[in-house]
């Protein structure tokens, strides 16, 4: 907590008799910082209304930028570095836009005795303090930008399709963890039910390696299947991951695997009841 | 060297162990190998080891290339070391093939541990 006092008080002289001037400076330095990708008008009005909060902040005599005075002051800033943060500003520039307040003040300091040194130094600790909530203020935003995204991910990367009556497919790309599995399973097993479907193929191309982790989630993914009266196959074995699975020592029991995607939807048409014919009317295999 | 901290770690190992192994010049199984016995150890280091640093290098001894990798645990060690690389034991819910099978996945490999002074595991594969 700073003591407040006669360096607000001076403060606020300051601030208000040029007032306009200075927030119409302070306006045009951000405005420029931003390089133009948010409107002078914008600037204006966001700032106009900090520059008035702080005003009010300042006039209770306080310089504790968390303190109760100061609640409105933060309320905007949080609202400010939202904003930035979803515009794709950088942490930067979003605490530029504070910091830049400092140089404002500069000119309008007379010097001629102690008091404005004073008052310009609580005012730039005060500004800091400020700064650095907006930073922080600014990662929260980025990081549930980027928690969002990520589940966006999940959702878009494990798409179920219909691949024929009565069989669905799933391929998998990117590595499998546990979250992934937990999505993967839930949409398959769903689309079971949605397409009434029996037979599904979980098609593993797109995996690059296959470890005891990706092992356990496919092999529980499959019994889930099972117990709903589902049979699955899994495709997309390369010549490396079978070789390495063979090494780890990983056995898939008595589950269906094979090499290609087109393998395993014969597999699974045949084992529905399909039956094929070569064109020309002789019967083909069955 | 790399921290394994949480699960983005284990990611980070396999893509380093990856890119050591193609400029090893390694054949896509060789890599394939090594990435798969990374993310085992990796692991490992993260859910028994509460978490530790893999060490990458690239090494050259009698004329051969190789990749080693180091996985370092301050954790609580392995009482049993025979038992733990035993085929199917595990003392958590694994399918217990992790150290075992990456013994066989790559060329020389080398277990360090002793109760409560933590594990080290260090592995490497040769190029041709
Ligand atoms: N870094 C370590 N620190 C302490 N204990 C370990 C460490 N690594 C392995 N262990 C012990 O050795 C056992 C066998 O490890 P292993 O990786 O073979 O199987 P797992 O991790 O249990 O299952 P998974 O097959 O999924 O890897 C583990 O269950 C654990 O008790
Ligand atoms: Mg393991």
């Amino acid at each position: 907590m700073v003591a407040g006092g006669e360096g607000t008080t001076r403060l606020v002289e300051l601030l208000t008799v040029r007032g306009e001037d200075l927030g119409a400076d302070w306006a045009d330095r951000v405005s420029r910082s931003l390089g133009g990708r948010v409107s002078r008008s914008e600037v204006q009005r966001e700032l106009g209304e900090l520059y008035t909060a702080l005003l009010t902040a300042l006039q209770t005599g306080s310089l504790d930028a968390h303190g109760e005075a100061f609640g409105e002051v933060r309320a905007l800033l949080s609202e400010l570095s939202r904003s930035r943060a979803r515009q794709g500003f950088t942490p930067s520039e979003t605490a530029l836009s504070l910091f830049s307040l400092k140089e404002v003040l500069e000119p309008v300091l007379t010097g001629e005795d102690g008091g404005d040194v004073r008052a310009y130094l609580a005012f730039t600790k005060l500004v800091d303090d400020l700064g650095l909530f907006t930073i922080e203020a600014y990662s929260r935003t980025r990081e549930e930008l980027i928690g969002a995204q990520a589940e966006q991910l999940l959702e878009l990367s494990t798409p179920v399709v219909k691949l024929w009556d009565g069989v669905i497919g799933v391929p998998l790309v990117g590595t499998l963890d546990s979250a992934r599995t937990m999505v993967v399973m839930e949409k398959m097993l769903q689309a079971l039910v949605d397409t009434g479907s029996e037979q599904a193929v979980i098609d593993i191309t797109g995996v690059p390696a296959v470890d005891t982790e990706v092992a356990q989630h496919l092999l529980k993914t499959v019994v889930a299947a099972r117990l709903m009266g589902a049979e699955c196959t899994i495709s997309g074995i390369r010549p490396q991951i079978a070789q390495t699975i063979v090494a780890l020592g990983i056995d898939f029991g008595d589950i269906v695997t094979k090499a290609t995607l087109a393998d395993a939807l014969r597999h699974a048409l045949r084992a529905s009841g399909v039956t094929f014919t070569r064109p020309g009317g002789s019967a083909g295999a069955r | 060297m790399l921290a394994i901290a949480a699960n983005d770690g284990v990611v980070r190992a396999r893509q380093v162990a990856r890119t050591l192994a193609q400029q090893c010049r390694l054949s896509l199984v060789e890599q394939t190998k090594l990435v798969t016995a990374a993310s085992e150890l990796a692991r490992n280091t993260l859910v028994y080891g509460g978490g530790g640093t893999m060490t990458a290098s690239l090494v050259d001894e009698r004329g051969r290339r190789g990749v080693r990798l180091v996985f370092a645990d301050q954790g609580p060690g392995i009482p049993d070391v025979d038992l733990a690389l035993t085929d199917g034991w595990t003392s958590g819910s694994g399918m217990g093939l992790g150290l075992s099978g990456s013994k066989r996945l790559v060329d020389d490999f080398v277990l360090e541990s002793a109760p409560g002074r933590g594990t080290t595991v260090t592995i490497t594969k040769w190029g041709r």
